[in-house]
This record gives C-alpha cells, structure tokens and sequence, in this order.
C-alpha cells in the first residue's frame, strides 16, 4: 500500500474499492487532491492531464482480462475538486474498471468530488466498469458527490455498469448520459440508498442511434429517515433498437421518492420498455422472516440488503 | 406439547366470530387440520405463530404461556410456519433464506450444503435453484416447495403447514409426503396440517375438524375420517385427485 496514505484512507480504499492491498495491473489511487499511487502496464496507460486535474487512461486494442483500479479517497475536511478522466477504450478490448470515491469527513467544512468520467469504447470492445461511493464521519461538514458519467460506445461494443451509493453522502448529483451506435448494448445497474435528511438525483439518459443497439438499465432506490431521491431515466430510439428501464424502489419512514421514466422513439422499429414501481416493505415479508427467527428490525435491514443486492 | 386455552377470535372490522372458544391440547406428533372454507383453520394456525393475536384465551408451548410472545421470540422457541401463499423479495436468493432457516450454528460449506439438501427433497436441483432470486421469475409452484424446504430446514420441534398441497402437482406431491415422513424422522417435535387431502389425513396421527370456528372433533386419524362429511374428502375435487392419482399408482 502506498506508504504516504493513513489508516482512515486505507478504510476508504476497502470500502470503495475493496482493496487491501495495491492492485493487480494498472491504478492511479487519488488522495486528498494528489496522486498517491500509479502503476501503468505494457497496454494500459495512465497520463496526468496538462489542462486541467484528471487523467487519461488509455487502453490499447486487443487488451483482453486486465483491469484498471482508480479510487478517489478524501479525508481532509473541506477539501473541494473536480476530476476529469478520459478512458480511451480501442477496439476488441476486454476490460474491467473499477472507480469509487470515499469521503471521510470529522470536521466542520464540506468536503466535495465532483467527476467527469468520460468513455470512448471501441468497436467490438466489452468494459465492466464498477462505481462506488462512500461517505463517513462525524463532522458537521457535509460530504457532498457529484458524479457525471459519459459514453460513447462505437459499433458492436457493450459497456455494463454497476454504480452503488449506499449511504454516507448528504447530497449527490449523478448524471449517466450515453450514446450506442449500431450492435452496442448498455447494461445499466445502479443503487442507491438515502437517509436522514440526504438527497440524491439520478439522471440517465441514453441515445439509441444505431440499428440493433440496445440497453436495459435498472436503478433500485431505498430512501430512509427524511430523505429525497429523484430518478430520471430516459431513453431515445433513433434506429431499429430495443430499450429497457425499470425504477424501483422502497419508500421508508418519511423519505419521498420521484421516479420519472421518459422514452422518445423517432424510428418506427424502436422498441422501449419502461418500468416503475414505488412501495413499502411489504407487511407479509417482515412476517416470513420473523417466523424465521428475525426481529422486525433484522427482517428489515435483510430485506433491503437484498434488494440493493 | 401445545395447549390453547379458552382461544377465541373476533375481527375488528366485521365483528365476525372466527375462532369460539377452542381448547385443545397437542401432544401427537402428526396432527392435520381439517374442515370447511372459512371454519378458521388458517386462523388457528397463525394464533399459534402469533401472527394473529387472540381476542381472549392462553396458549402454552411445553408448560410455557407463549400468548404474549412476539413472532420472532415463537419462532426462537421453535415454532416455524410455511404459509399458504408464499412471500416474494426482490433481491434475496432461495441460498439466503434457506441459510436464515438452518440456523446461526451452521457456517459456510455447512449451510451451503444444508440448504442443497432440503431443496433436493422438495424436488429442486439445488444447482439450478440455490442462486435463483425469490422474485416473480419463480413460479407458484416453485415458490411452494421453496416455502416448505424453508420450514422444513428449520427443522424446529413444531413445524405448522398451512395447506401445502395447494399449487403442487402429483408429481410433487409424493415429494412432499416424504419431506413429511423426514421431518417426522429428524425432528422429535409436531407437524401441523391444514389440509383437504385424503392421502395426508390418511397418515396423520390425530384430525382436528374445525367447524363454524368450533372444534367438531378431534379424534385419531381413522376414527375422525370416518366421519368426515362427504363434501371434504369426497368433492368433485377431491375426486378428480384421487381418481388422478390412482390412476398414477396403476
């Protein structure tokens, strides 16, 4: 592990990250605004940007079975930046990214990582890319997430995603926007969980533009105490494409939840599906589970876990 | 041993009168639960879960006045239920669950394979099953003998059965006696019952009739069938099962 981090940041790495040790294969590890560790591989390279805080990541065609480590951690309170990575995916690629931001905050300033991720995924290429984010601590400083997300996936290409906030930021904006081009696929999976007095927006939208492209996205949403969660999905077919987006979510204690699915089709062989559904924990499953043993609070917390499994 | 005292049960809403004065004590190992739609049969299974809270009456489990028990503290002591119509939740696996019913003690490989096993006696290859989401990908029948493996793998001293043959096939159904005959084996407790099925009062050790929320009687198997009314194990039903099914054994 990089020698200059601390034992709060190395329990934000776990988190967001799962790692206890540096990775296998290419990183850039960011701490508190500085770099804290890189390691580049013969096909993947990672260069600072010149203009502006952020890295190029960039993988050479055919790379198949490596993957790419880039955490965010932050445990200086009041700390603020805005990230920009550019990910450069060639062509017959095979590859897994894993992100995440973690915020430690126990003092009185708000601390805040906004990022741009930008995607480039060549043709034919498959990418898993892998999102955490993570807030903890005991400071009246908020720890606040903005993260935007990019893609552009070219011909016959497929990028899945799985992003998770679960907890532990007060207010967050994520915006997901992608463009597919013919025979590429977008597999959206994102999860989020609110409580207290949290907020969160998600936004995402895809562009269907090539004839057999398609995407299914599926966000499950948990808001607790006072919380607010918006989820925008949308989806435009411009070509002979299938889509699919489903919202669903738990609405808990006082929490208020906005699911807002929009499908736009312009060609006639368009084919878009979308789903909502907003309700309680249902009174018959807290019953099954204590029959099983569990107290109500231990039915709930297991039936949550298992919904933003 | 289970003993209900003095049980009765009125709806708030309607005032209805579904459970009247029931007395009665359970010390056989297999006892159904028999008798006409809307006689309380269901009713009485949940009052001894505690699902449904007696209007007046006591019960007590091995000596112990349970009444005020909660579910979960009943399902501690060893009370499991498998519901009629089983739960759906997205996102838990037939693995977590059938992990949450064999119990704290069993750890890792264990209860992987624990949880293997009791699906293979419902008829389930484990393989196929054991990831599968407890969603509505699954279907009515499939979430049936999921909800009997789950009770059955409690494995606790009483294992209460609200109609389980509803939704099984034939099929399954020889399956499901044999999920009974394990349980009966494995555990030195009491399996409860509700059922409309010739072929379980056959084997049950005692019958309780449940009529207009009364017990009509309660009796040994053999004594009770005897005076069954036609209408319940001789329905137009019943006998489509029955001629079914021995037409199966031919």
């Amino acid at each position: 592990m990089a020698e200059m981090m601390d034992a709060i940041q190395k329990s934000l790495l776990k988190e967001v990250a799962e790692l206890d040790a540096l990775p296998v294969g290419a990183y850039n590890i960011r701490a508190n605004g500085q770099s804290a560790a890189r390691n580049t591989t013969a096909s993947i390279d990672i260069v600072t940007k010149q203009d502006k805080p952020g890295i190029d990541i960039i993988i050479k065609p055919g790379t198949k079975n490596q993957s790419v480590h880039i955490p965010v951690i932050i445990s200086q309170s009041g700390l603020k930046e805005m990230v920009y990575n550019d990910f450069f995916i060639g062509e017959d690629c095979d590859v897994t990214i894993v992100a995440g931001c973690g915020i430690s905050n126990c003092g009185g300033e708000d601390s805040r990582h906004d990022g741009i991720h930008t995607f480039y995924v060549g043709k034919n290429s498959r990418v898993k890319y892998i999102e955490r984010h993570y807030g903890e601590g005991t400071g009246t400083g908020k720890r606040l997430m903005n993260p935007t997300t990019v893609i552009e996936l070219e011909e016959g290409s497929r990028m899945e995603l799985e992003t998770s906030q679960i907890g532990g930021i007060n207010d967050t904006l994520r915006v997901t926007r992608a463009k597919a081009a013919a025979g590429s696929a977008l597999i959206v999976h994102d999860k989020i969980l609110t409580e207290g007095t949290q907020t969160a927006k998600a936004v995402l939208s895809v562009e269907l533009n090539g004839d057999g492209s398609s995407c299914d996205m599926i966000s499950r949403g948990v808001a607790k105490g006072e919380s607010r969660q918006e989820v925008e999905i949308s989806i435009d077919g411009n070509a002979a494409c299938s889509g699919h987006a489903e919202c669903d979510s738990i609405i808990m204690d006082k929490g208020v939840i906005v699911a807002t699915p929009k499908l736009t089709a312009t060609n006639v062989e368009a084919a878009l599906i979308h789903e909502a559904a907003i309700g309680k924990i249902a009174g018959e499953q807290l019953t099954k589970l204590m029959t099983m043993g569990l107290t109500e609070k231990e039915a709930e917390d297991m039936i949550i876990h298992g919904f933003l499994q | 041993m289970l003993k209900l005292e003095n049980i009765s049960f009125i709806t708030d809403e309607k005032d209805k009168e579904i459970l009247r004065d029931i007395n009665l004590t359970v010390d056989d190992r297999f006892v159904a639960v028999t008798g006409p739609n809307g006689s309380g049969k269901s009713t009485l299974l949940k009052v001894i879960m505690g699902i449904i809270k007696p209007t007046t009456g006591r019960i007590y489990l091995d000596g112990e006045d349970i009444t005020d028990l909660s579910i979960t503290e009943r399902a501690n002591r060893g009370i499991s239920f498998a519901f009629q119509q089983p739960v759906r939740f997205k996102g838990l696996r037939v693995r977590d669950l059938l992990e949450l019913a064999g119990g704290k003690d069993k750890k890792g490989q264990e209860s992987f394979r624990h949880a293997c096993d009791v699906l293979s006696e419902v008829g389930l290859c484990a393989k196929d099953y054991i990831g599968r989401e407890l969603d509505d990908t699954l279907s009515g029948g499939e979430m049936k003998r999921i909800e009997i493996a789950m009770a059955a793998a409690r494995g606790t001293k009483m294992t209460l059965f609200d109609e389980p043959e509803a939704g099984i096939d034939l099929w399954s159904f020889q399956s499901l006696i044999r999920v009974f005959e394990n349980l009966y084996r494995e555990t030195s407790g009491t399996i409860m019952i509700i059922s409309h099925q010739e072929r379980i009062l056959d084997i049950a050790d005692k019958i309780i009739y449940l009529k207009d929320g009364r017990i009509a009687e309660y009796d040994e198997g053999s004594k009770v069938m005897a005076h069954l009314p036609i209408d319940l194990t001789a329905g137009a039903c019943a006998q489509l099962q029955k001629g079914a099914q021995e037409k199966e054994d031919r």
